[in-house]
Order: structure tokens, then sequence, then C-alpha cells
């Protein structure tokens, strides 16, 4: 497979102001995976900060109603709240080997944002978070927590005012401050090492979920769900079972309104808009016009509210080895209020997605055991929820 | 040689520098952009001519403000090449394409080259294309004869430089500023520091971009050993100011050219 590449799918599609900067970063990246004292070093954080490992937990109720053995991978219980901290804090700990002391990252939901201003504050770094003005009004807890936190905000206003354009931004400042600054990309998407980097800081899930179900169920499951936006909570955990070929690995898409252009962020779903294309340094699935320009998504998830899938779930689609649907916005509040009623924990609508694809198809995993990523808690969503599930709160 | 190099060696004889604009077709719309790029071909000795798009990383908010006024009149790769096609009727400098790589993807690349080829385009620089990634672009310039440019910025060391250099056709694109395109006021003495050093090393033209705003800056550039000058987000602003004033759009735009034009000659 050429260097950056898995299968067709990735690559190092940038401009070359930022080449030496990627480049620097593979070389730091490889240094790093081979020195015991880098891994030592993470291991601690996780567990002393961030808390991990974070449990499974059987789910009784919903089981019981749906007819299938259901596990949750908690990564809702890990510090700042998901699974974007694991990554976050691998990252930073790259930039310091690196000597870079500033920290810039795109953010859609705001959890990456958070994570990465979490990351700068323990490790005592200079941290600017780019997100979109849309985004900004639907999050506006996770604003103030990264001010809190002692990042700056730098609103998006351009385009589509939300994470696609953020990370245009957030590029545009990294190629005019590489020398000091590292972009701390939140998902398995990018120019590479980015897509391999991200999983390999995210694999940490699979690898607990598979000796904890293990533990607790005395086998493997029969399914894997989790849901894509860029895709990293999903890569994290399928990388944990991507050996075991009875294990179907399923992603869920964010179907959004359904899948008319522009009303969700499916790419896989999508066979006219969905097609092979170049897209912030990587060459993936993206939705686009005929001619290429990239296009507008809609989710009610701010975090799957994006148009290119990383390059990893493209090969593992083609190699069919993992598989992928969507939930539309319906079936993620579905999701998400069940979850909450049922088994008293509160999803992020993000990972609501896998929930309400489950509830939707339980019926095809009958006396199954399914283990669920539940990438990040909801209450950074309890205002737009409310919204759409039409609940006032004063 | 080609005419793109034929061009900088008749420049060279005649003791100046290759002054070159930059617009993005189609800004701030079909008619006014022709109209404005024929008026400008008459002062300019080369045109770079970027294809709208929806994610432009390596420019700065004036340029993507060009692509999106262009995308809103309804600007596609067809109407581009269409563009370009009738602006060849009026000027026979060398024409140089700014685009991203799905632009070119989705075309199919040989598909794309042929357009640019019957457009009698001379170059292409796909600025999210670093030479990691060229090796399919290069087979189909090469069959369609279109030269392909490649970036160098103040990071480039001496061994990417060279690889870099054998890489292109046309010439190479020195990118005057670490960061994106836009105007900037203070050309970096660092940049003018590096090009002088690289300038020496290289046997292909070398043309400096990004951030260059005002024909003070230009003459610098030129005495740094510049082969070429190239300005857009400056011009493109000019535009930006008179939307509603196409005369003068078009006026002030070609005056600004010739005032830059000037500072190549005699260097």
């Amino acid at each position: 497979m050429k260097k950056g590449y898995f299968g067709e799918f990735g690559g190092i599609f940038m401009p070359e102001t930022l080449i030496p900067a990627v480049q620097q970063l593979e070389q730091v990246f490889i240094s790093a995976q081979q020195d015991g004292n880098f891994k030592q070093e993470l291991e601690k954080i996780l567990k002393e900060f961030v808390g991990r490992p974070t449990p499974i937990t059987f789910c009784k109720n919903l089981s019981e109603q749906l007819g299938c053995k259901i596990y949750l991978k908690r990564e809702d219980l890990a510090h700042t709240g998901a699974h974007k901290i694991n990554n976050a804090i691998g990252q930073a700990l790259l930039a310091k080997r690196m000597g870079k002391k500033r920290i810039i990252a795109e953010t859609g939901a705001g959890q990456h944002g958070v994570a990465t201003a979490t990351a700068a504050a323990f490790l005592g770094m200079d941290c600017t978070i780019y997100m979109g003005t849309v985004d900004i009004e639907r999050q506006k807890q996770n604003v103030f927590r990264m001010k809190l936190l002692g990042a700056k905000i730098h609103p998006v206003d351009s385009g589509s005012k939300t994470l696609k354009d953020a990370i245009n931004e957030a590029l545009r400042d990294w190629a005019g401050s590489v020398e000091t600054t590292h972009y701390l990309l939140g998902s398995a998407l990018g120019p590479h090492p980015y897509p391999e980097m991200v999983a390999y800081f995210q694999t940490v899930i699979g690898k607990e979920a598979k000796k904890q179900i293990l533990k607790m169920q005395g086998s493997l499951p029969d399914a894997v769900i989790a849901c894509v936006g860029g895709g990293s909570n999903a890569i994290g955990i399928f990388k944990g079972f991507i050996r075991d070929k009875k294990v179907r690995l399923i992603g869920v898409e964010a179907g959004g309104r359904g899948i008319k252009r522009h009303h969700h962020a499916a790419r896989f779903a999508d066979p006219v808009a969905g097609r092979l294309g170049i897209i912030h340094g990587s060459k993936t699935f993206v939705l686009q016009d005929p001619d290429g320009q990239i296009d507008n998504t809609h989710s009610v998830s701010a975090g799957l509210d994006y148009s290119a899938v990383g390059p990893e779930h493209a090969y593992l689609r083609k190699k069919k080895r993992a598989e992928y649907d969507f939930a539309t916005d319906t079936d993620c509040l579905k999701g998400f209020e069940e979850l909450s009623k049922q088994e008293g924990i509160i999803p992020a609508l993000e990972s609501a997605h896998a929930v309400g694809y489950l509830i939707k198809h339980h019926a095809e995993f009958k006396d199954q055991v399914v283990l669920i990523n539940l990438s990040g808690r909801g209450d950074k969503d309890l205002e737009i929820a409310s919204k759409e599930l039409g609940v006032k709160i004063e | 040689m080609n005419p793109l190099l034929t061009k900088f060696k008749a420049l060279e004889d005649n003791v100046e520098r290759a002054l070159i604009p930059f617009l993005v077709l189609g800004d701030p719309d079909y008619k006014t952009s022709l109209e404005l790029l024929t008026a400008i071909a008459k002062e300019a000795d080369m045109l770079e001519l970027g294809f709208a798009f929806s994610d432009p990383i390596a420019d700065g908010k004036t340029v993507q403000a060009a692509d999106q006024r262009a995308l809103k009149a309804g600007m596609t790769t067809e109407k581009n090449f269409e563009l370009i096609k009738e602006l060849r009727k009026e000027t026979d400098i060398p024409i140089n394409l700014l685009v991203y790589a799905n632009l070119v993807y989705q075309q199919g690349i040989g598909k794309f080259f042929r357009l640019a080829q019957q457009a009698k385009v001379d170059s292409v620089l796909i600025a999210d294309v670093p030479p990691e990634e060229s090796n399919e672009f290069e087979i189909k310039a090469r069959k369609y004869k279109i030269q392909l440019i490649f970036m160098v910025s103040p990071l480039t060391n001496k061994e990417r430089l060279q690889k870099i250099e054998n890489k292109t056709t046309g010439f190479i694109y020195y990118v005057a500023r670490l960061g994106v395109t836009g105007a900037k006021e203070d050309l970096k003495e660092r940049s003018l520091k590096h090009l002088k050093e690289i300038k020496p090393l290289l046997r292909k033209p070398i043309c400096v971009g990004f951030g260059i705003s005002n024909k003070e800056q230009v003459r610098k550039v030129a005495e740094a050993g510049a082969d070429g000058i190239i300005v857009g987000s400056a011009l493109i602003k000019i535009i930006e100011q008179n939307l509603n004033k196409k005369e003068d759009l078009i006026q002030l735009s070609v005056a600004f050219v010739k005032e830059l034009k000037e500072a190549t000659r005699y260097v």
C-alpha cells in the first residue's frame, strides 16, 4: 500500500506550506510509538486524569424490550464527557515532544474543542479553537466551557459556518503558524498521518471493550455499532475487533431529514452526491455536486454534521470488513429519549444515532450480543434536544 | 521551449520581469469577468486564473469571497473553460490556472487537462497537490502538453526544492509568506532573503505570490530575483469595493495593473 493510504483512500493532499509540518508530525508520531516513556506517560494520564478504563454497562431494560443483549462502552464517562479526550491528550503530548507551545483545533459539537482545551490546560499550552457560528449558537455551553478552560474561541462565519469551514480556518491559521503551532485535528480525517494517528490514540476504546465484554459476557459481541461523523470513535472501537471476522462492525452515519441533497450527512448512503473526492487533505467519500464543489450538510447533531468520512472507513467498507448505514434525526431523538428513560443514561446526540439505529433495526439482532460505543454524554445537547422534542425548559 | 518559457526568456532579454495578475474566473460574474480579464491582459505579461472552489484552504478571506461570488453567479468547470476560450480570442499571453484537486479529479484527470488544452491554457497549479501526490496529474498534463506548476515556501529545504524543481515543467511558485493569500503591508524580509538564497540554485523560472499588494513590494521582489510577480488579493479587493460600479471596477483594476507592471521594468 502506498504510504499514507488505506487502499486507494487517504493521502496527503495539502498545500506545500503545510507539508513540512505534516512530515515533522509523521516523524514524531513514529518515534513516539517506539518510545516506552511516551507510552507510559500517555497511559498514566489516561488513567489518572481521563479516568480510563471506562466501563462497559449492560442495558437490562432496553435489552428486554428489544430482544437482544445490549452493552454500552461508556466513553461518556471519560473526563470531559466524550472519547475525544483520548486523542487530544495523545496529540498534545506529541506537540510537546515537537517543542510546540500552541495548539489549535476545529470543533463541531464542541466536544473536541473542550477536550483540546482541557489537554492544553493540563499540559500548560496555549489554545485556540475554531468553531462555526452556527455551531457556537447550538453549543453555547461548550463554548463557555472552553473559555473557562482558558482557550480562545475563533468564530468562523464563512461558508457553511459549521465544522467544514472551521477546519478550513484552522488550516489557514496553521499555514501561517506551523513553526510554533500544532494543529490538533479531532477526527480520523485529513492528510496523513492524521487518520492513522487519531485511530491509534482512539484504539484504547476497542482494546478495553474487547477485554471487558469477554469478561462480562464470556464471548465476543455479534455486532459492534458506532456513529460515524469523521469516524474517530467508530474506528477506535472497531480496531479492537477488526481481526475477529465474525463480529459485524456497523457504522451509523447521520441521515438528517432523510437522504435528500443538503439534508443529511450520510456520505455512503447518497449514491449521487456521495462520491470519491479530495477534501481537507484526503481522498475519501464526500458529499459534493457534479463539479466537485463540497455540499453543505445537515444533522441534528453538530458532531456528525460534516461532508466527508475518514478514509479508513471508506477502505473498511470497500473491503467489506465494516458496513455502514444511517439513522435520521428522528431515529436519533428516539434513541436519545429511550436510553435516558430506560437506562438512566443521557447520550450525546451523536451517540444516540447508534442507539436509534439499533432500536429501528432490532429485529435483525434478535438474541444477539450487541456492543454500542456510547461515544459521549448528552448534557451539551439538552437545549437542542428539548427544542426538537417540543419540551420547553425555562 | 514551451510558450511559457519563451515568454520568460523574452522578458529577460528585455530586462523586465513578468507581472502576473490573479483573478477568480467569473468574479463577480461571467460577463464582467470576461471584460475585466480582456482589459487586464493588455497590460500584463501572463494571467493566473482561479477556478472557484467551495473550500479553498490555501487561500485567504479575499479570495474565498471571490470564489463565493463566482459560484453564486453560476460558475462551473464548463463555464470556466468557456470563459477562457472567449478570452483567448482577445489575448495570447500565457494563462496559468489555479485549481483545487477535487475539481480536477471530478472531471476525470485526463478530461480536465484535455479541456485545458482545448482552451489553450499553458499551465496548471493544483494548490493541494504536492509532489507526493502528483504522479497521475503529471502523466495527463504531459499527454495534453500542459505545464505543471508547483509551490515552494520559505520552509522548503534545499533537498525538497530540487525535488520540486524537477517536477515543475512551467515555473516554480514561491509562496512569499507563510499563511494564506491576502494583501499584507510588510513582505517578510525573511522571504526575500530566502528567495535570494535559492534563486541561484534554480534553472527554472520562479514567480512569487502571496501578500504582494503594491508597486514597492513588486519592485523589492523583482530585485530579489523573481522572474515573475503574482498579485491577487490586492486586485480582487478592487472588485470587492466596486461591485456596483462596473466601469470603475474595470478602470481602477487596469490602472492598478499598469502601475504594478511599471515596477517590473529595468530590474
